[in-house]
């Protein structure tokens, strides 16, 4: 494995009971990139997503085989605690989902589950100002997350997931729930963070793959309604010149 | 018209008759509804007149007595409240520690919905099957000399936790499940074990919706007669408990105790005591109706 590797996926296969959602997926996560994830409704990516911070462990009939490389350590690994790998594989969700709780104590909420200790307001502070959000609610720390408005409430998200300072954050969707002017603040947003984290977002719109993401994988649906792994190389290739054809068509538009 | 008929038969729409029908069940159901109202009038209408002239600062302060003009509820008004703390202290921790444990923990299979339904049909077993339970495990089970209970505080308190708690672990269970898992996810993808979801996430959401049913619970304890009549065996009290292990009585039997006898005097002694009582049980009601409004209010925000 390449030193600029930092998730290696190896034939990883989903299952929900009997049903296989996921098939035989290879992939490689490169370090400080953002990998988009791109493919039509029911293709598994965000089943796929989830399996790679044993999200997936959380919903009842859900298991894996394969093998998903964090670090040279298979996550699935017996001996490896799922709270450690989300708090340094971290997740960001389709609807923006702040607790009831004020701004500050949503974002404090992670580094006590941690057990962080220092200076709170401080972490705060500079999670806020990473997510792109202090300016606008410096003012009113004490407010709950729910008088933001959705944009707000999904960079809130953001905050909350840098806070606990991951290595990657997963987004499934993070901007589908949101107008276009909110979009384009996460895309900034994502574009920015890549310099230091790792960032693996799915996404329905293919013109947000191709402006925020650096390699883009392509998923689809097979016969079976199993999803699986077409291809998966540079955005820019992908976008102009891709190896398979059903890629090419999927981008063009020619089905969805 | 000369449209072609699709279908053969008549149609006879008889709209006169329809309406008729139709205002007869809008008046019956009407008058269904004021018999509850009319009822529930006339009952309250009757007992403040009775009982109203009979409330006053002595009533409320004074020990039961022999002569109606002296009698008072105290030793009862402390008895409900001691009861009312004591049934709370058991209920809440273990009907919310039910609750969570068959909401978040428990996996989802036969026993435990055998274990569910059960809970459910608890909630619905006459009151003074608890009171006999109360009395034979409590009082002549753990009553003996050696042992600490007798017909005691405590052992009330524990019957009517034995009632109320399936009242509790019900709507502690609808309120926990009523949080949306896009909490819990949240909560786990920042690395939070399972305990820290539920304290950190699930809890404070779930919290007004817990305690408006334990507040319900607890007014429905503290208006029952029969289990307490079945712990305490009816005893005149003439001091206040000092400790959950001394003898009690409680407003629903210093009431009962009234009505018994043959004075009129005692009789309206008992309409005031219900007065009483009901002020207390429309109190607590109205708590529980202000936080579950504040609480959705919070939410929609």
């Amino acid at each position: 494995m390449a030193d600029s590797t930092v998730i290696s996926v190896k034939g990883l296969n989903v299952y929900y009971e009997d049903f296989q959602a996921v098939k035989d997926v290879d992939m490689e996560i490169k370090r400080e990139s953002v990998t988009a994830l791109i493919g039509p409704s029911g293709c598994g990516k965000s089943t796929y997503l989830r399996c790679l911070n044993r999200m997936n462990d959380l919903i009842m009939g859900a298991s894996i085989q394969g093998e998903v490389l964090f670090e040279n350590r298979n996550i699935y690994d017996s001996n490896v605690d799922a709270t450690e790998i989300r708090s340094r594989i971290g997740m960001v969700f389709q609807k923006p989902n702040p607790f009831p709780k004020s701004i500050y104590q949503n974002i404090a909420f992670g580094l006590k589950v941690n057990g962080f200790s220092g200076d709170m307001e401080e972490a705060v502070e500079k999670s806020l100002k990473q997510a792109a959000l202090w300016d606008e609610v410096k003012d009113r720390l004490n407010d709950s997350a729910f008088t933001l408005s959705g944009g707000q409430q999904q960079r809130l998200c953001i905050a909350r997931a840098l806070a606990v300072e991951p290595e990657v954050i997963l987004m499934d969707e993070p901007a589908s729930a949101l107008d276009p002017i909110a979009t384009l603040a996460i895309e900034d947003l994502v574009r920015e963070l890549k310099t230091d984290y790792t960032i693996v977002i799915v996404t329905h719109n293919m013109q947000q793959a191709a402006r925020v993401s650096d390699e883009t994988a392509f998923f689809m649906v097979g016969e079976d309604r199993s999803g699986y792994l077409v291809e998966q190389d540079d955005t820019q290739k992908i976008f102009t010149n891709p190896t398979h054809q059903r890629t090419e068509e999927y981008i063009t538009g020619r089905f969805s | 018209m000369n449209k072609d008929k699709f279908i053969t038969g008549n149609i006879n729409p008889n709209r006169r008759f329809r309406k008729i029908i139709g205002g007869c069940v809008y008046i019956l159901f009407l008058l269904s509804t004021c018999v509850g109202i009319i009822g529930l009038g006339l009952l309250i209408f009757d007992v403040l007149k009775e009982g109203i002239p009979w409330i006053n600062w002595q009533f409320l302060t004074d020990f039961p007595s022999r002569d109606p003009k002296e009698a008072g509820l105290l030793s009862a008004l402390f008895g409900t409240i001691w009861l009312m703390f004591l049934t709370a202290l058991f209920t809440v921790p273990i009907g919310v520690g039910a609750a969570i444990y068959l909401e978040e923990y428990a996996p989802k299979n036969l026993l435990t919905r055998v274990i569910e339904i059960n809970v459910s049909n608890l909630a619905g077993v006459p009151s003074i099957v608890y009171g006999l339970l109360g009395m034979g495990i409590f009082v002549y089970r753990f009553g003996s000399d050696e042992m600490f209970l007798d017909r005691v505080l405590i052992a009330g308190a524990l019957t009517l936790s034995l009632l109320v708690l399936p009242i509790v672990i019900l709507a502690s269970r609808e309120s926990i499940r009523a949080v949306p898992d896009s909490y819990r996810q949240g909560a786990y993808a920042m690395g939070a074990d399972k305990w820290q979801v539920i304290k950190g996430a699930v809890l404070p959401s779930a919290f007004s919706g817990i305690l408006t049913g334990t507040i319900l619970a607890m007014s429905r304890a503290i208006g029952e007669a029969a289990p307490v009549i079945a712990i305490t065996a009816l005893v005149y009290i003439t001091y206040i408990p000092a400790h959950p292990f001394e003898r009690f009585t409680v407003l629903p039997i210093q009431i009962f105790n009234w009505v018994a006898r043959p004075q009129d005097d005692f009789r309206s002694l008992a309409a005031a005591g219900i007065i009483v009582l009901l002020v207390i049980l429309l109190t607590m009601n109205a708590i529980a109706v202000f936080l579950r409004n504040k609480y959705q209010t919070r939410s929609e925000e």
